[in-house]
């Protein structure tokens, strides 16, 4: 068996290190697995966030190599293991201690977005009809498994730190999720322009690159968001019309 | 008495998966203070990980569905030790909790007609499953979540629960402390609702993340409530065996339901060598009527994949003991084999399974629509848990509620998959509507302050021991040899003496836990919360195991080597835990009431 050195940070808001640990190396092996063996091997203590395992609850988000990724998710066997190999928690997000960052804002901002809320229904027992096809196209970014690893490489929350201004990634594809959804009545568009900020969005995808579930969170998600804010509050004809109707 | 941060709510939810999430979401509709306590960040509580759907006979698919076929499925699946009045009102009650997940937001695959489409599942007659692709979970938990962070209830979040706190009989908070800071936390309040899943890491190879040591089933078991049905742990019968670290992680069902076949090194579908009396009607023959099922011929029988849990389990390990296993001990799942059968089969496969798909892809490295997965059992499921009334949830403990895995009573032997998340729809919504009833009608009680001086001490120990940290005293390593130790001697497949030999080491390791020592301080430190949590998992590894040397027959999950088969005096008798006054643990058996003549003319127009 091969074996490897992990240079993990260690330390929490008020600073910390890169800390080498050497463990040995087997067939299959994910960055969690060598993080949990060398919390039970050498450092009890080392605090990483967890859960399924699977890629499906999004927890153990981390930057390993230097990339935003699912630690489950990323294979030893993919990595070049003849030099350290990397892993420091979200830049994004304040330090609570190693590997674990405070993410709470996440769950502040989605409380501001305004809920579903769906027309009435279709039939008498109480219940919709729906076509496959309109479920489908908002399937995609239902998928989201919360990691906020998008919220973690978009520079203006990770260089900016617009976190007052913009809602990130992340909601952006929940709002669309709402906003696309067959049974949804709500209007986000004047928050989306305003509270939550889309137009900070430039597009350059960061966040599409770094989804482990792989939505295309800036073309199918956003983009359309901007079509939708640019439609209402700026189209010429319509700013007229708001100046004629005051 | 210390200053402890304190928190006070009508009703205190401990748990925030499906059970807990909908229990509070029901409970602060009545009108009462709601907090709910997790051990993760909000969404990321095992449901996520539930795959295939949700039962309930909404007839969608297939009009010869209806509640009373579930009831009879779920009674015989449970192999006739379920509490018969809580099979009856989850196969009533499901249908409509599931639509009142799509008035908040769920978004189901759907029938031609534009309706929820439903689909084929282990041991249900017609398709009941509602679901999303194979991520119906996290459709559940995220609508769950979506819905309940407008509801005003109060969450705590990365927050564990280490006692409950009781005036007299009657539970009236719990006492835990935030992962974050490690600081202690006193939660009153006038009732108070488990919901923290099950028990998966008492066992080596399980589908269960690190949450699930049996928390709830420990801290009900140490307020003196009753534990039913431990012996009964469902052992899933497809679990990823390779590469190692993956060993366990879930397969889902649904990979069978889609038309996935099971086969031995040598090629057989063994799963038509021995299909039991009870199912043969209504199991195919062949591997045309099979498949047929598979496609929605409402003529053809469902194929023997998809016969009970406990039975497919069963046969794989007997597949790999007589020596016809895959290369790293399990047998193979094929789903690949439908692309000659399907049009655009690869992008069928990859459409019905995503998540499989990308499972196997980046974590084995197998493109399951080319080439078949090497499966075998993983721990999954505690039938067993708090005993509980069929119509309010409440426990044998005035005060203390329980819905969802950490329940018991509604799978009986062995659970259908699917009746999981209808369950915790179900009773988590009966048991949020029963709490606030119960907190509307009381006060709230007095704690002792001693008490939680010494809960608090307690909970310190590890750490203030900190000097001794060696392997005798490493949290890790005694859980570590717990879980190896009921997989080879608890597992799925049991006998006598092995049991005897776990109740010794059980015993030789909760002597070690009385001295486990967690080097670091209390600000999210693994090593001392993994040392917290031994306590609960000794404490359900002992009554599973005390449980099942006492049913002396092999029933549903249970199989006993030195009992192997059904017994009718074992089929009368429930196996109760509970705390004897002297703090050790007392097995009792209880006779089962008998089935109501309603019940059992149910079961007997539905299972022929």
């Amino acid at each position: 068996m091969a074996r490897a050195i992990f240079s993990i940070w260690r330390g929490d808001q008020s600073g910390g290190a890169m800390q080498d640990y050497v463990t040995e190396v087997s067939e299959g092996m994910v960055v969690l697995d060598a993080v949990h063996q060398i919390q039970a091997e050498s450092a009890h203590d080392l605090a990483v966030r967890w859960n399924c395992k699977a890629g499906k609850c999004g927890s153990c988000s981390a930057e390993v190599n230097g990339k935003p990724r699912l630690m489950c998710m990323t294979r030893l066997s993919d990595l070049p293991l003849d030099e350290p190999v990397t892993i420091e928690p979200m830049q994004a997000f304040p330090s609570i201690r190693d590997l674990v960052t405070d993410v709470s804002w996440n769950f502040e901002v989605k409380t501001k977005i305004k809920k579903f809320t769906p027309r009435p229904p279709d039939a008498a027992d109480g219940t919709w009809r729906i076509a496959q096809e309109d479920v489908e196209r908002v399937q995609e970014f239902r998928k989201c498994i919360e990691c906020f690893l998008c919220q973690d490489v978009c520079h203006v929350l990770r260089d900016h730190h617009l976190h007052d201004a913009f809602i990130g990634p992340r909601f952006l594809v929940y709002t669309a999720a709402l906003e696309m959804h067959p049974l949804d009545v709500e209007d986000r568009l004047a928050d989306l322009k305003e509270a939550h900020g889309v137009g900070y969005c430039n597009i350059t995808k960061c966040c599409t690159k770094s989804c482990p579930e792989h939505i295309t969170i800036t073309d199918n998600a956003i983009i359309p968001l901007k079509e939708r804010v640019v439609d209402r509050f700026y189209d010429p004809v319509r700013r007229l019309l708001r100046v004629f109707q005051g | 008495m210390s200053d402890y941060q304190t928190h006070q709510y009508d009703v205190l939810v401990i748990g925030a998966g499906g059970a807990g999430l909908r229990a509070a979401i029901e409970a602060s509709g009545a009108g009462v203070s709601v907090g709910v306590i997790c051990k993760s960040l909000l969404g990321k509580a095992h449901t996520v990980m539930a795959e295939g759907g949700i039962a309930a006979a909404m007839a969608n698919v297939d009009d010869r569905d209806g509640w009373q076929v579930h009831f009879a499925d779920t009674m015989r699946g449970g192999q006739y030790v379920n509490n018969a009045r809580m099979a009856e009102i989850h196969a009533k009650e499901a249908p409509e909790r599931v639509r009142e997940l799509e008035a908040w937001g769920a978004l189901f695959d759907r029938t031609k007609d534009g309706r929820i489409l439903q689909r084929n599942f282990g041991g249900h007659r017609y398709p009941r499953l509602a679901h999303v692709g194979d991520r119906t979970g996290l459709e559940l938990i995220r609508t769950l979540q979506d819905h309940g962070i407008h509801q005003g209830i109060q969450f705590h979040m990365e927050c564990t629960v280490t006692r409950l706190l009781q005036d007299g009989d009657r539970v009236v908070g719990a006492f835990g402390y935030d992962r974050e800071k490690g600081r202690f936390r006193v939660f009153t309040a006038k009732a108070v609702i488990l919901a923290t899943g099950g028990i998966g890491r008492a066992y080596a190879v399980t589908s269960n993340s690190w949450e699930y040591t049996g928390d709830g089933h420990a801290l009900a078991y140490h307020a003196g409530a009753d534990l039913i049905d431990m012996e009964f742990v469902q052992f899933h019968p497809t679990g990823m065996v390779w590469p190692p670290s993956v060993r366990g992680i879930l397969v889902t069902e649904g990979v069978r339901g889609e038309g996935g076949v099971l086969r031995n090194s040598a090629g057989q579908r063994f799963m038509f060598d021995h299909i039991p009396d009870n199912y043969k009607p209504q199991t195919a023959d062949n591997e045309d009527e099979g498949w047929r099922y598979c496609q929605g011929d409402k003529a053809a029988r469902r194929p023997p994949e998809l016969l009970t849990r406990d039975h497919v389990a069963r046969c794989i390990v007997r597949e790999i003991r007589e020596g016809r296993g895959s290369p790293h001990g399990g047998v193979f799942l094929d789903i690949s084999w439908i692309k000659a059968h399907v049009p655009d089969g690869e992008a069928h496969i990859r459409k019905k399974l995503p998540s499989m798909y990308h499972q196997f892809k980046e974590l084995a490295g197998i493109d399951i629509t080319k080439e078949p997965m090497e499966v075998g059992p993983t721990t999954h499921y505690a039938m067993g848990g708090v005993r509980v009334d069929a119509e309010t949830q409440m426990s044998s403990v005035p005060g203390l509620f329980a819905a969802g895995e950490c329940a018991a009573g509604l799978h009986g032997a062995n659970r259908l998959g699917g009746n999981s998340l209808s369950d915790l729809l179900v009773f988590g919504k009966r048991a949020g509507e029963h709490a606030a009833l119960y907190a509307k009608r009381t006060t709230q009680g007095e704690v002792d302050g001693g008490v939680l001086d010494r809960t608090a001490a307690e909970a310190l120990a590890p750490i203030e021991r900190q000097g001794a940290a060696n392997a005798e005293s490493n949290p890790f390593a005694i859980q570590h040899e717990l879980q190896e130790a009921m997989q080879r001697l608890v597992g799925i497949v049991r006998l006598e003496s092995e049991m005897r030999e776990a109740v010794t080491v059980i015993a030789g390791l909760a002597e070690r836990a009385r001295r486990v020592s967690a080097p670091g301080n209390r600000e999210y430190n693994p090593g001392w919360h993994t040392a917290l949590d031994l306590d609960n998992l000794l404490t359900v590894s002992e009554a599973v195991t005390l449980a099942a040397i006492e049913r002396k027959e092999s029933r549903g999950a249970q199989f006993r080597e030195d009992y192997q088969e059904k017994s009718s005096v074992e089929g009368q008798v429930t196996i109760v835990i509970r705390k004897a006054g002297d703090g050790t643990m007392r097995v009792t058996r209880e006779t089962l009431p008998p089935l109501s003549p309603e019940h059992q003319a149910i079961i007997d127009a539905n299972t022929a």
